[in-house]
């Protein structure tokens, strides 16, 4: 059994340690919000926080998590931040499918915690490892910009 | 306002036994509400199930929700949002009281009116086909309610009005809610007759009306099939043949299923399937699977010896596609000939959601978790595979993670698989769980259904004054339609899908031939990809003409012009594009050996019109940097405007990724790509800025999940030649090719 901290809840999990974090989110826990896109670091689909870091739990073993703080889309929204992103994305209607959309929110938010000013080329930095097929590209980087808006 | 009257007498009593059914529909829900006991229906009682149906497509429920039934798939188009809107007008409810729920397989009520007796969605055609069914819709279930208002307060259905949701008798200030309407409602008969507003009384359509989906898709809420987790489900992953047509010969279990987790192993018509108990135990259990291909019968061509085949084949005529004046004449008395050739690679739809689907098989009966873009064909060949009557299959439509045309297979091939699976477990003691079909990416990109490659010459022949006097377009490339249910839609052997944008170029050509060579020999399976035919119509028509228009030294956006006389829709959306553009005013000055230039194209796809301007800089290692795209719409009157916009904005995104990286090659029949590594859609660094006018109209509207794509390429690579001499004539654009 693993103990994990998942969205400020202590869960314990049986799973084998070099099972990706992602599939023990959304198989094990159910907190589906997090996607699989790729399994291979490359879309950024996955993203969640760890201890405040965006990673891709496609790649992250569940025991590299162990004793760490992980936040996910379901909950990221209850901090200033968190919150301030998802109103930004709601306002601008970034969304078409939204698959990718959980991914890039967690990336958004990684960024505006280190970064309240945001430049493009920051925001192409951060957001580089996050694809979106429907090319929300635009309204993303809209709405990273009015995001850090609202927070400033 | 207009009045219609409601024609078709079999929609009439279509509309006359929904209304006749609402008892019996909502009576059952009643049931279960009361049934789930205090706490679980609303309100604890059976008061909160009492909805007012008075058609397919509309549900007002006592606690004051209007839910909009849709049947058409939201895969990122927009689709919810823009039927809802379309209804909410007509009913004048209030937008935040609207909530959209998908529709089930039902062909009866549910087919689209753009392509006969089948429940789909593709072609762009959910508005479209949806219209003037639920402006109907919505305007019947307003009388219903006034008529119920006026009943009760035995007034005259005339002196009510009705705004945001809320029935009103101006003169005696009274007002009743929908919600406090709905029981009074369902027991009206349905107008025969319904007025529809008189569109400049709109108050929703052609505004802003916030998306009914970003809500769930910005918390995690939102359930796309991946997400879907039954009591006791099984996650299969397959393995499949490594080349297209190869079949099990044998495989040996043993090793997968000593992987925790690991359930069963099945042999199915498309590989081996492993179910686990979860995705990642069912992977490990592949990867452990050891298989040997029986590939007599596989396909081996590698997309090199493909194009040398489409190259030769291409040197004779193919069937004709259409012909206008003398073509042969034209090009004998020319005083100047053009010629140019155009390679397209097979494109993956590459969805950000990989291909699933859940599938829970048990006696008379087989229930499917799908983002279902295309019931009816699914429902049938799901039927037809499991000895079911297509009635006996149950869909629901969940959201798509992108589709692109993916989930409307004539062929339901990841559909089937997923049933061929369930039923290979029939028999064992846990063949009634359900199972959840996962391609992982690497499955999903190489699984074929691609955008068929293409071969394309283009001939021009100028005469003496220098006019366009002839134009010889011939194409070679694989039919989408031949072999399936749509082969009907194919006319002397020609598949519309595969000359769409070809065959109705609108310029005005005394002497045009089009013609088309359909290789059958090809074993690669393709599919509908994003604006279909035009996606290389397009490029190789508005790349050539434009080619011509330089030969000429003619201005790319007069010369089109004049050539589009008789096509105003073409030439308002060009000129739109190119007064926003600042067309003709200088671009930033070159700079470090970069080039830039700027390119036109415009397209009709699926009756709407998109004109776009592409700014461009060309490094001096050949690298393309969009800068900029200005789009011009006409799609008649926009529904929901702003999703018009980030249709076009993420039409642009999509087009690009094919342009700039997107290639699906074959290497002695074994595709090449794999992740999105080697398939790799653009990231947020290389999207342009975009820009997004919509041409003011009073037609009715046309889709525009599709339309944004056509033009992307042809533009960008005529900026690129304004920018560098150089035409692209083989995509994606290769940097090599355009060094300096």
């Amino acid at each position: 059994m693993i103990t994990l901290n998942i969205n400020s809840k202590t869960t314990r999990v049986d799973a084998e340690p070099d099972t990706p974090l992602l599939w023990v989110l959304r198989d094990t826990v159910k907190l589906t919000g997090t996607k699989y896109g790729c399994g291979m670091a490359l879309c950024g689909a996955c993203t969640v926080h760890l201890d405040g870091q965006a990673v891709r739990s496609c790649i992250t073993p569940v025991s590299a998590a162990a004793g760490k703080k992980i936040v996910t889309i379901e909950s990221v929204g209850r901090r200033r931040v968190g919150k301030a992103v998802q109103d930004a994305w709601r306002r601008l209607d970034v969304v078409q499918c939204g698959y990718c959309q959980s991914g890039q929110i967690m990336s958004a938010v990684a960024l505006l915690e280190k970064n309240r000013r945001p430049s493009d080329t920051d925001i192409d930095g951060a957001m580089g490892g996050n694809l979106c097929r429907c090319g929300t590209y635009v309204r993303i980087r809209a709405a990273i910009h009015e995001a850090a808006k609202a927070l400033a | 306002m207009i009045t219609t009257s409601i024609e078709n007498a079999s929609r009439r009593r279509f509309l006359q036994e929904a209304a006749g059914l609402t008892l019996a529909v909502y009576l059952p829900r009643a049931l279960a509400a009361a049934e789930a006991g205090p706490g679980k229906g609303a309100g604890g009682e059976v008061v909160g199930a009492v909805h007012f149906e008075p058609n397919a497509f509309v549900r007002i429920g006592a606690d004051n929700t209007v839910t909009v039934i849709s049947k058409h798939i939201e895969m990122g188009q927009g689709a919810y949002t823009g039927l809802a809107t379309i209804v909410a007008e007509e009913l004048d409810a209030a937008w935040s009281q609207v909530r959209v729920e998908g529709a089930p397989a039902d062909a009866t009520l549910y087919n689209n009116l753009l392509m006969g007796s089948i429940q789909a969605t593709g072609g762009s055609t959910a508005i479209a086909n949806s219209w003037d069914q639920l402006r109907k819709a919505g305007a019947s279930a307003r009388a219903m309610l006034i008529a119920a208002a006026a009943k009760q307060w035995k007034i005259s259905p005339d002196e009510l009005s009705v705004s945001d949701g809320v029935v009103m008798h101006a003169r005696s200030k009274r007002k009743a809610s929908f919600g406090e309407l709905a029981k009074a409602a369902a027991r009206e008969p349905v107008p025969a007759e319904v007025r529809l507003k008189d569109p400049k009384d709109f108050k929703l359509i052609g505004k802003r009306a916030p998306r009914k989906d970003s809500a769930d898709k910005t918390d995690g809420q939102a359930m796309f099939t991946q997400d879907v987790h039954l009591p006791d489900m099984l996650t299969a992953v397959v393995a499949h043949p490594p080349r297209f047509g190869g079949k099990v010969k044998s495989f040996d279990a043993t090793k997968a299923k000593a992987i925790r987790g690991v359930v069963d192993v099945v042999q199915i018509p498309t590989g081996v399937a492993v179910l686990a108990k979860d995705t990642w135990s069912a992977k490990k259990g592949r990867d452990a699977l050891q298989v040997e291909w029986d590939e007599s019968k596989a396909f081996r061509l590698g997309s090199e010896e493909i194009f040398v085949k489409y190259h030769e084949l291409a040197k004779s005529p193919g069937a004709i596609v259409r012909k206008d004046g003398d073509p042969d004449a034209a090009f004998a008395n020319s005083a100047r000939v053009l010629r140019a050739a155009y390679d397209f690679p097979y494109l993956a739809h590459a969805a950000m959601e990989p291909m699933n689907c859940v599938v829970r098989f048990g006696k008379d009966r087989c229930e499917i978790w799908n983002g279902e873009q295309f019931q009816t064909v699914d429902q049938m060949k799901v039927a037809a595979l499991l000895g079911l009557k297509p009635e006996q299959v149950t869909i629901h439509m969940l959201y798509a993670g992108g589709s692109f045309g993916r989930r409307a297979n004539p062929d339901s091939d990841y559909v089937l698989e997923a049933a061929s699976i369930a039923k290979a477990i029939a028999g064992r003691s846990f063949g009634n769980r359900a199972v959840k079909l996962m391609w992982l990416r690497e499955d999903d990109t190489k699984a074929g259904y691609y955008r068929p490659a293409f071969h394309h010459v283009l001939e021009a022949a100028l005469d003496a004054q220098g006019r366009l006097a002839g134009w010889r377009h011939r194409l070679v490339g694989q039919s989408i339609l031949a072999g399936t249910a749509f082969e009907s839609m194919m006319k002397d052997g020609i598949d519309p899908l595969s000359v769409e944008g070809a065959a109705n170029l609108p310029y005005a050509i005394p002497n045009l031939q089009v013609d088309l060579h359909t290789p059958k020999d090809i074993g690669v399976p393709v599919l509908s990809w994003r604006s279909v035919g035009s996606t290389h119509n397009a490029y190789s028509t508005e790349t050539f003409l434009d080619e011509i228009a330089a030969v000429l030294s003619q201005d790319p956006v007069a010369y089109r012009l004049a050539l589009l006389d008789k096509h105003s829709r073409h030439a308002g959306v060009l000129k739109l594009a190119a007064q926003k553009a600042g067309w003709g005013a200088p671009l930033g000055a070159d700079a470090n050996g970069d080039k830039r230039g700027r390119g036109v194209a415009v397209h009709e796809a699926f009756n709407t019109y998109v004109a776009q301007v592409a700014e461009v800089t060309v490094k001096s290692d050949g690298g393309v940097k969009v800068d900029r795209i200005v789009c011009a719409v006409d799609c008649g009157i926009a529904v929901n405007p702003d999703n018009v916009r980030s249709q076009v904005e993420g039409a642009v995104g999509f087009a690009l990724s094919a342009a700039l990286h997107g290639t699906i090659t074959l290497k002695d029949g074994v595709v090449e790509q794999s992740n999105f590594h080697d398939y790799a859609p653009i990231r947020i660094n290389e999207m342009p800025n975009v820009e997004v006018y919509i041409v003011p109209s009073t037609e009715k509207p046309t889709g525009i999940g599709e339309p944004g794509v056509p033009p992307v390429a042809p533009a960008v690579a005529n900026a690129i030649a304004a920018a560098t001499g150089k035409r692209v004539r083989n995509l994606p654009i290769s940097a090599e090719r355009l060094k300096a």
